[in-house]
């Protein structure tokens, strides 16, 4: 955690989610929790031993979790379907196509684990198409919340939705990015650091790692804005064209595929917004995945303070030399 | 409503749901045919809902996990006043809501299906939901049997029977054909009725085409208290048509304007016998 010296650290994103879902449930008792075998995983185990008729067990079948989940929902229940995010998002596609979204239930569907969360377990249990599957199926808000705060604002907003959502996080501790009693606006994208020179748009667990990029680039006379885009749908298309509008170029970063996740969505923003700016996605390619911890991964692919650094400074100096030429 | 009068809606219904096919000049035709008289029973004799409780938290609920067969469906809900039937002249026009499969734009559908294997797991959510609540709901589910080599419907099952749902029940429209032939020819199903109740479910078998005998195992629900119930509906896929009983071509079949006179001839004629 050297890398993230000077933020406090908090929790794991998930224990948020369980103590918040508990408070939620424990106030409202048509808060419900199905699970599939997840219960452990999900630290939803305080949640089944205080309110045991309000968790549904299914088993390990992630498309009768989903399915389920959107026939409780149909009677007014207010649902959450919690599994890892690679099965929940993969295995019961259809289910979250047809029974949640086209179908208009409005479950709540939390992918824990996210990302490379589970990385040392290989790419079954990677969940980096997630977000590029949901975003291309109507009527599903997705959400990447990146620190303590955000979760939290995100499970007490989610209850209150009427219509679809998915949220997903991992399970280590992540430093507070947010100072207290910073509000989320689901749609609306947070600042964290002001910056012209380059905007780093991030989501999730990365969004630490743009951060301690743009002050060690502070260091360097580099200003880099740092935005936290933890609604992916609907984007907040205004953050993303007011960077290009006010930097000089854009950085991207997302424990994603770099194939339809929130860089191609900021590209497609810009490019028929008419705003041509430097631009890199950071995320992971189009290859076999490495494996290691989450940070390991994030490192070989650029997701560093340094590796995050190194691409904003060599976008800005292309540009420099591209406009004298 | 009498038995005598089922039997005369059931042919109604088949002589309407011919018609918008053939308007809209596609349609599941075999299977709506089979699986009619369960719906003409179910909204007619069992099924506690109606156009003016259908946001009544307390209403039964009705599934169609074969949502493909959604022809059968529309001309049972027009005919209980959910709509009115003209709005069928539409079907599968541009931008009408009358689309091939259910969906809940369309007054009195719960839910949204036509891919295989979605309902079952959805009815046992809200019959979970039911039993949370202590209310006194009932859920019907139709499958078909083709349906049920899709995994999740057994999924479905093996929680339907450990929380003892018994106020679910599913109910397979059995007509032993599929789009590619005969059931047990593409994936053998036998013997459903000792895979039902290797899962905890509580089985009967009727003929699908009895409305007496469907009204009378329908409304003996639950038939073991503290298990779903699953009736095995002996059913003809494109039952009530001579040349289109028991042949795979007609599941998704629409008659020539000949094939039409000639099916609707028989409708009127079986009608006519009925009535007298």
């Amino acid at each position: 955690m050297s890398s993230q010296a000077g933020f406090e650290l908090g929790k794991a994103n998930l224990d948020v989610f369980a103590e918040t879902l508990l408070a939620l449930a424990k106030d409202d008792r048509n808060v419900l929790v199905v699970t599939s075998d997840s219960r452990g995983s999900g630290k939803l185990t305080p949640f089944a031993a205080a309110l045991p008729d309000q968790i549904v067990e299914v088993g390990i079948a992630e498309q009768n979790l989903v399915g389920v989940a959107a026939g409780l929902a149909s009677t007014g229940k207010i649902v959450y379907a919690v599994s890892p995010a690679s099965f929940l998002t993969a295995r019961s596609l259809e289910q979250i196509k047809n029974d949640v979204c086209y179908s208009d239930h409005p479950v709540k569907l939390i992918g824990i684990s996210a990302g490379v969360s589970y990385g040392a377990l290989g790419s079954t249990h990677h969940s980096i198409h997630d977000i590029a599957a949901l975003r291309a199926i109507h009527n599903c808000t997705i959400i990447v919340p990146a620190d303590n705060l955000e979760t939290a604002e995100a499970i007490k907003a989610s209850a209150e939705m009427s219509h679809p959502v998915f949220i997903r996080f991992g399970k280590r501790p992540m430093p507070h990015v947010h100072g207290p009693g910073t509000a989320l606006e689901v749609g609306k994208a947070l600042l964290v650091h002001e910056g012209n020179d380059v905007a780093f748009i991030a989501a999730g667990e990365t969004v630490v790692h743009a951060l301690l990029a743009a002050r060690d680039m502070e260091k360097e006379g580099i200003s880099a804005r740092v935005i936290s885009m933890h609604t992916i749908k609907p984007l907040d298309r205004q953050a993303v064209i007011l960077a290009a509008e006010e930097c000089r170029a854009i950085v991207t970063v997302e424990e994603h595929s770099c194939a339809g996740g929130l860089g191609e969505a900021c590209a497609a923003v810009l490019m028929q917004a008419g705003l041509h700016v430097p631009f890199r996605i950071v995320g992971f390619p189009d290859e076999d995945t490495v494996t290691g911890s989450q940070l390991e991964i994030f490192a070989h692919y650029g997701i560093s303070a340094q590796g995050l650094a190194h691409t904003a400074m060599t976008l800005l100096d292309s540009a420099e030399e591209a406009r004298q030429l | 409503m009498t038995d005598a009068e089922l039997k005369i809606k059931s042919i109604q219904y088949r002589i309407r749901l011919l018609k918008y096919i053939k308007k809209a000049g596609a349609g599941h035709t075999g299977g709506s045919l089979s699986c009619v008289d369960i719906l003409n029973v179910l909204y007619n004799r069992i099924l506690t809902v109606s156009p003016g409780n259908f946001t009544d938290p307390a209403r039964d609920r009705y599934v169609q996990s074969k949502g493909h067969s959604v022809e059968a469906l529309y001309v049972v809900l027009a005919d209980k006043g959910f709509f009115p039937e003209s709005d069928l002249e539409t079907l599968g026009r541009r931008q009408s809501p009358y689309v091939g499969h259910p969906t809940r734009k369309i007054h009195g559908i719960e839910h949204n299906t036509g891919a295989l294997g979605h309902g079952l797991a959805f009815s046992v959510g809200v019959a979970l939901a039911g039993k949370r609540d202590h209310a006194g709901y009932r859920v019907y589910t139709l499958l078909g049997d083709g349906e049920l080599a899709e995994g999740s419907n057994w999924e479905a099952m093996l929680t339907a029977a450990h929380y003892r749902l018994d106020n679910l029940t599913a109910i397979v429209d059995r007509n032993q054909l599929q789009i590619s032939g005969r059931t047990e020819d593409v994936c053998g199903l036998e013997c459903l009725v000792t895979k039902f109740e290797a899962f905890g479910w509580a089985v009967r078998s009727v003929d699908g085409h009895d409305v007496a005998a469907l009204a009378d195992v329908l409304g003996s629900i639950p038939f073991e208290p503290g298990k779903p119930s699953v009736v095995i509906a002996k059913t003809v896929k494109g039952k009530g048509v001579s040349f289109m009983e028991n042949e795979a071509r007609w599941h998704h079949g629409v008659p020539s304007d000949q094939q039409y006179e000639q099916a609707q001839q028989e409708l009127e004629a079986l009608l006519r016998e009925v009535k007298a």
